[in-house]
């Protein structure tokens, strides 16, 4: 199995090198969104709003953390992944329109995805669900919230990370899918 | 101390165990799978797994970050003193359990999306009441994560498709959820009654120590055999392949109407947090999920 280092900003090219399997650690800034922010994130590009961050060549994280304030600073307590899958609806337009090139998560994504992952060189990687403690750890710092009125689990955190993995990368910017592969695999042996 | 600050207080501790330190019974069946995992990327998964729960235990941190919607299943005696009040003790409980822990704020308005802040909402926590002829109260929190509930199933099934129809409804199940309910997984199966009775029996499920064999014979062998058709689909820790997809498979039962054949599967993720204590009419306090913790 390959283990790769990654910085931010990510170029295609580096992606482009990643294949289903690979391990990897990445460094520099993770952006999270759930299901709340992907709506507003819509919401906006509809209106042709400027949003508040932005994901150029950088990581979507679909977290909702547990954080604490400390006087005037924002602490990550545990931030693991949540299912991918919720975001399915909106991930293949995010993709195209705001130039993200990793999405982090756990579970997997669906059909649209994986095919905007192929068309414009991003892929998506799995870190391991639950294990909320060990991502925190590799969590340097909280760089600033957004959108804090949907509520601590909903808000866009934007983190700076170091050596953040774990990650399994699940689908890749070749069409792959793990997942898929794990899935036709299990019909057979039911 | 009253009788009354005992429980809250038993009720936060317990809440916060649940969620920073899990049952021996979990972690032994953890490591098992870790020992016998034969997918490289499988066991990346399950060494991740067992290394958070090693920092959560450390740093007193809650080991997921998604610390659930906060059940409670209580076993009452009837001669236990104030059963009227519990209620509102328990809620009370949450409320500083989620300052204090911190508990992540999960509980929101299904019309508004108004996130209430402190994880006590209508009917939530949920309490789930047994009462029988005693003197003690047992307490069991439960806070389940929304990834793996999002995946329970519920089929009101045809009587003639039985057993059979039975098996394979939740091998499918399992195989449609993937990696998205945080295998390796618990699956509590609950067959026959109605539609909530199934359910809540599949929940009821869950609660039983991993070890613990169902005591009808015939039962337990379904469980056994369950398991494996489960395992061999191959979906493994975090739908990315290998051997363990699931730690252990529970079914509890009800007698049905000739017509239905209702079947519920429950998915809880590997982080299978319950904490459970018994208050004593004298007022001492026993752990029976953490053995060694002192809970007042």
């Amino acid at each position: 199995m390959r283990k790769i280092e990654l910085y931010t900003p990510l170029s295609e090219k580096e992606i482009r090198r990643l294949n289903i399997g690979d391990c990897v650690f990445v460094s520099g800034t993770m952006i999270t969104a759930r299901d709340a922010a992907h709506k507003r994130i819509m919401k906006y590009m509809a209106e042709k709003r400027k949003l508040p961050f932005s994901f150029d060549g950088l990581v979507l994280y679909h977290c909702g953390p547990l954080v604490r304030k400390v006087g005037d600073e924002w602490v990550t307590l545990v931030a693991g992944p949540t299912t991918s899958m919720r975001m399915e609806p909106f991930e293949a337009e995010v993709i195209e329109k705001l130039g993200v090139r990793l999405i982090v998560g756990k579970g997997g994504m669906g059909e649209k995805t994986r095919k905007a992952l192929e068309r414009y060189g991003a892929a998506y990687g799995a870190f391991t669900g639950g294990a909320a403690v060990l991502a925190a750890k590799h969590i340097e710092r909280i760089i600033r919230v957004e959108w804090l009125d949907l509520g601590m689990p909903d808000a866009v955190w934007i983190f700076e990370a170091k050596n953040f993995g774990p990650i399994v990368i699940g689908m890749d910017s070749h069409g792959r899918s793990l997942f898929e592969i794990v899935k036709n695999n299990a019909e057979k042996h039911k | 101390m009253n009788l009354e600050d005992l429980i809250e207080d038993v009720a936060v501790k317990l809440l916060q165990l649940a969620v920073i330190k899990l049952p021996e019974d979990v972690k032994a069946s953890l490591r098992d799978a870790y020992e016998k995992e034969r997918s490289p990327i499988g066991r990346i998964q399950l060494k991740a797994i067992l290394d958070n729960i090693r920092l959560a235990e450390e740093t007193g941190l809650p080991l997921c970050q998604d610390t659930g919607l906060i059940s409670f299943y209580l076993k009452a005696g009837s001669r236990f003193e104030g059963l009227d009040r519990i209620e509102k003790i328990l809620r009370k409980a949450v409320m500083r359990a989620t300052l204090e822990v911190p508990l992540r704020p999960n509980t929101l308005d299904p019309f508004t999306q108004k996130n209430t802040g402190d994880n006590i909402g209508r009917n939530v926590p949920y309490i789930h009441w047994s009462i029988f002829d005693g003197d003690f109260l047992e307490i069991t929190a439960f806070p389940k994560g929304g990834g793996s509930e999002n995946m329970c199933a519920l089929k009101m099934m045809k009587p003639a498709e039985g057993l059979n129809g039975l098996k394979k409804f939740v091998v499918e199940s399992v195989i449609k959820a993937g990696g998205m309910p945080c295998p390796p997984t618990i699956i509590g199966v609950g067959v026959g009654g109605g539609a909530n009775i199934a359910m809540d029996l599949a929940k009821m499920a869950l609660l039983r120590p991993l070890n613990e064999r169902h005591p009808d014979s015939m039962v337990a062998r379904l469980e056994r055999e369950l398991l494996e058709a489960v395992n061999r689909t191959g979906i493994g820790p975090m739908g990315l392949g290998g051997d363990c997809t699931s730690l252990a498979l529970k079914i509890e039962y009800a007698h049905r109407h000739p017509a239905s054949y209702p079947v519920a599967i429950a998915f809880q993720c590997w982080a299978a947090r319950r904490a459970t204590a018994r208050i004593y009419a004298d007022g001492s306090v026993e752990c029976l999920t953490h053995k060694d913790q002192i809970i007042s």
